[in-house]
């Protein structure tokens, strides 16, 4: 037992000295969180914002006019006026517009006698989503217009009652909020799998790993010495993508901050772990890279529910997405930071990645062998 | 000296084989071999690359599981109990893991730690392992510092922390300098005396047979023979002689290695080493037609003419083999295809170079090394790992432009005109970059289209090469699944589609058999004869024998630089009246490890 502390606590220390004299290991616990949180919570968004869009008046007036304020007013658009409709749809064929929205002749006879103008709106189906959301945002200008006209005019709001959507947990609907905490997610998954994969493949490279071998030392003695570490510097990482996340993007952290940080060790564990897995197949950093990167995140991208939603997915896929362990922190983190500590969330979820890490962690004990075959 | 034998052997060896699946072939890396190591003895495991060296040491460290067999290691069987073994033995693979980003101490340290050696051992255990290794002064240093033959130290001190019952060394000296080989066999000749340590040692190197207590000769997974250096000698009694003849030594080697009842014949320095079938020199009177002043002076067998006899024995017994026929049946002098070069004086140097330097940062790879080499001359640069031969090489085929200095390839000067000085040179790299996946003709025809040749030029010049190295027999195997010998005929057969002028070899013998290496050696012979330029690095000092001149570098700069014979006589002293090629390399780096002290002294 004690041959066995002394034998942990000299490689704990080597792996120590390490870290701190090598960077690699400090730049993917830190700088690759980071700079993947500045490139993705820029670049993704799911909002509409400066969409394109063709104004067709047919016959211009001051009501037109109004209308046309109220679209260009709002920050999800940038219009261009046309006069024919037919201008407006070669403009949007050569995509310089996502949609048209066509005020007819009638336009203000109609607005005037009976409060409903109806408008003409075609939009540009080839990216669906970026339609649905403009679909919904023209709705959305339209129906306020008109309720603010029936209001100047002491009537009451045209039929049918415009809607009044009221947004929980992300009241300005900014889906920024929504996507850091899938982002740290997803980024912490590819950094705490890089970190044991790479620095195991690292000595199988540099033949450190046959010497360690043949010594008393036991497969899960290396384990452990890989865990410890990484760990450590997994939940420094996690801790500073976190941070920057709430000062930065300024995202709402409502939870409390010992339930993150509880969940957030589990879900460290399990993407360690993974790492560990990998390491058992890959001995060389470039192939360890390219397995951490296609299994682990990909399928946080893409299969955590994080941009697509899980119900949506035909049932094989669904299953699969069981196995992911961003699936169970996307979903813990969106409540920690947005709603606050739902336990009827946190708990069941908290559960799942704690027999992920066990799955992952198990198997790599069990895979790895003393043994060069 | 005999090996103290004192009962159980420390480790025996019964029928062990262990496969291999590399792609759909299976390699058959061991064998079926049964031997053993007696206890407090150096035993060597020698063979070239391929041979299943490694193999056989991870197996015993308990690394790989054997197919079938048995091994016990102190009496341990090691299948059963790898732990048992593994807390006794010391195992140093081919490349020590060394943590380079940890210092010595820290190295030790850890390895320490791992072994279990209690806190209040270890300063005395340090102190001894630091004098043994004269690391003392560099106990803070960090490891990827320290030179390849200190860090070689370093890592055989790691697996000595814990002091083993048996300690397996996987190739410690090959590529590395001299005076590091020197100093590694003088620790294992004091851990065998002292401590009395079981050692198994392999090696590339032949000549290190010859310090073993014991070798069990392996090749191609086989046991080839096993008992003391001596044994191996003893067979070859009064079968090897030095000959010489008034004629240029390549002739003679050419010659004398076609006539009847010789096994083998190499270059060494002036003469040719003869080896025959029986304990006669060949006779003197029916070659002396060819070669007027033929004379025969007997010398002690070595362990490489052994070796070089039982593989001829082997051909023999199984003549169906792949492996290239014996220079006898193949030895018709290579026809002249090689077009001799378009007119040049033939003084005028090929090769120029002049204060060459090339630093990486503050680290200086090269420094202000001069040489020529001229037409048809075979140059060789000789050094450790490290040296800076592959630097200099590089730059020399126009790949890595010089900091400083000026480099003259066939006439073009490389800082200017690198392309065209490129397509006079032929350059075989180390590992010889073939298409592992392509096959053998596909190969030709590509390096072949490299080189622009097109239509009925490129068909003659792969005509040539298959009729040159006999390749025509496995033109549709995959390039990957050769053998080794085979890969290299192959490489150099590519490296001379285009008729080059000047023909670089890097490495180019490393680990193949001792018939292999002949077999290729003919052939730079018979290149250099039609005047092509040969360059030639190796770390085999061996090798040097067969260059016409040659240049010893160590960190960097040229030690010396003349003919085998020249510098071998600088080192002739009373005690050493015939020193080899390592001798003369040692005392050249001991004069200038003096030189500077010396001077720095008061």
């Amino acid at each position: 037992m004690m041959a066995s502390l002394r034998r942990l606590r000299g490689l704990l220390r080597k792996e120590f000295l390490q870290i701190w004299r090598d960077p690699s290991s400090l730049a993917i616990a830190f700088l690759l969180p980071a700079v993947l949180l500045f490139l993705f919570g820029y670049g993704v968004s799911l909002d509409a914002s400066n969409v394109p869009l063709a104004l067709v008046t047919q016959r211009p007036s001051a009501l037109a006019a109004s209308f046309a304020g109220a679209f260009e007013q709002s920050s999800s658009f940038r219009m261009r006026r046309f006069l024919t409709i037919q201008e407006a749809e070669r403009a949007m064929t050569d995509r310089e517009a996502q949609g048209v929205v066509w005020l007819p002749s009638d336009f203000d006879r109609r607005a005037i006698s009976g409060g409903n103008a109806p408008i003409g709106v075609f939009v540009n189906g080839v990216d669906t989503n970026t339609a649905r959301i403009v679909e919904g945002y023209v709705q959305q200008v339209w129906a306020g217009w008109l309720a603010q006209q029936a209001a100047e005019a002491g009537r009451p709001a045209p039929l049918p009652i415009a809607l009044q959507p009221r947004v929980r947990f992300n009241p300005t609907v900014n889906s920024r909020d929504f996507i850091v905490p899938g982002l740290i997610a997803m980024i912490m998954t590819l950094s705490g799998a890089l970190l044991t994969a790479l620095v195991i493949a690292r000595e199988w490279e540099r033949g450190t790993m046959e010497a360690l071998m043949v010594t008393r030392v036991t497969i899960r003695e290396i384990l452990i010495a890989k865990l410890i570490p990484y760990f450590v510097l997994g939940m420094g990482g996690m801790a500073a993508t976190v941070a920057l996340g709430v000062f930065r993007f300024d995202v709402p952290l409502r939870g409390s901050l010992w339930a993150l940080t509880v969940t957030s060790s589990l879900f460290m564990l399990a993407a360690l772990g993974m790492g560990l897995l990998i390491s058992t197949v890959a001995r060389s950093q470039f192939v360890a890279a390219q397995i951490a990167i296609i299994a682990t995140f990909l399928p946080a991208f893409i299969l955590s529910g994080f941009v697509f939603d899980i119900n949506s997915m035909p049932w094989p896929v669904q299953i699969i997405t069981y196995a992911v362990a961003a699936r169970y922190f996307v979903a813990i983190l969106q409540s920690t930071f947005l709603a606050g500590d739902v336990w009827s969330v946190i708990l069941p979820n908290a559960a799942a990645l704690i027999a992920i890490a066990a799955i992952f962690l198990g198997a790599a004990r069990a895979l790895a062998r003393k043994r060069l075959d | 000296m005999p090996p103290p034998n004192e009962g159980a052997p420390a480790l025996r060896l019964e029928d062990v084989r262990r496969s291999f699946r590399v792609g759909k072939r299976v390699v058959k890396a061991i064998d079926g071999i049964t031997a053993s190591a007696a206890q407090g003895a150096v035993t060597g495991l020698i063979g070239p690359d391929g041979a299943g060296k490694t193999t056989l040491m991870r197996l015993i460290a308990g690394l790989l599981r054997a197919d079938a067999g048995k091994i016990e290691a102190l009496g341990i069987d090691v299948a059963r109990d790898p732990l048992a073994v593994q807390a006794r033995i010391g195992y140093m693979p081919q490349r020590f893991g060394l943590y380079d980003d940890l210092s010595v101490r820290q190295n030790l340290d850890l390895y320490a730690d791992l072994q279990g050696v209690p806190a209040d051992e270890r300063p005395a255990r340090y102190a001894e392992l630091m004098r043994m290794t004269a690391l003392g002064p560099f106990t803070e240093r960090r490891a990827g510092r320290l030179s390849g033959g200190m860090k070689q130290k370093l890592g055989l001190a790691c697996t000595l922390v814990h002091p083993p019952d048996l300690l397996l060394l996987d190739e410690p000296t090959v590529g590395v300098d001299p005076v590091s080989r020197r100093e590694l066999w003088q620790i294992i000749d004091h851990l065998t005396h002292s401590a009395k340590v079981t050692v198994l040692f392999s090696t590339a190197y032949l000549d290190e047979a010859e310090r073993c207590d014991a070798v069990l000769l392996i090749h191609e997974g086989r046991l080839l023979g096993g008992g003391p250096p001596a044994a191996f000698t003893a067979q070859l009694a009064g079968r090897s002689f030095f000959a010489s003849a008034a004629v240029s030594r390549r002739r003679l080697q050419e010659r004398l290695a076609r006539a009847p009842d010789v096994i083998d014949a190499v270059i060494q320095g002036s003469r040719v080493r003869v080896v025959t079938g029986a304990p006669t020199p060949p006779d003197a009177a029916a070659l002396a037609l060819d070669l007027p002043g033929l004379t025969f002076a007997p010398t002690p067998p070595r362990f490489e003419d052994a070796f070089v006899a039982r593989l001829r024995a082997l051909d023999a017994a199984a003549p169906s083999a792949a492996a290239p026929a014996a220079p006898s049946a193949a030895a018709a002098p290579p026809s002249a295809a090689v077009a001799p070069p378009a007119a040049a004086s033939p003084t005028e140097d090929v090769i120029a170079v002049t204060r060459l330097t090339r630093r990486f940062g503050d680290f200086v790879a090269v420094n202000d090394v001069s040489f020529h080499v001229a037409r048809g001359e075979i140059f060789g640069l000789l050094g450790a790992n490290g040296a800076g031969k592959s630097t200099t090489f590089r730059m020399l085929c126009g790949l890595l432009p010089p900091s400083e200095g000026a480099l003259r390839v066939a006439g073009f000067d490389l800082r200017k005109a690198a392309a065209s000085a490129r397509g006079r040179i032929g350059y075989m790299a180390q590992k010889f970059s073939l298409y592992g996946d392509l096959s053998v003709e596909r190969n030709l025809r590509f390096f072949s289209s490299v080189y622009r040749l097109f239509g009925a030029r490129q068909r003659r010049r792969i005509d040539w090469a298959v009729a040159e190295f006999d390749l025509a027999s496995q033109m549709s195997a995959t390039a990957r699944d050769l053998p080794l010998g085979f890969k290299q005929r192959l490489a150099l057969a590519c490296a001379l589609m285009h008729e080059p002028d000047i023909l670089f070899l890097d490495e180019p013998t490393s680990g193949v058999d001792p018939l292999a290496r002949r077999d290729f050696w003919r052939r730079i012979n018979a290149l250099a004869e039609t005047g092509v330029t040969v360059m030639v690095t190796t770390h085999f000092m061996e090798e040097a024998e067969y260059c016409d001149r040659l240049a010893i570098m160590a960190q960097g700069s040229v030690l010396t630089e003349g003919a085998p014979e020249t510098i071998k006589a600088a080192a002739r002293t009373k005690a050493r009246p015939d020193p080899t090629m390592e001798d003369a390399f040692i005392a050249m780096i001991e004069a200038a490890a003096d030189a500077p002290t010396q001077a720095s002294r008061p």
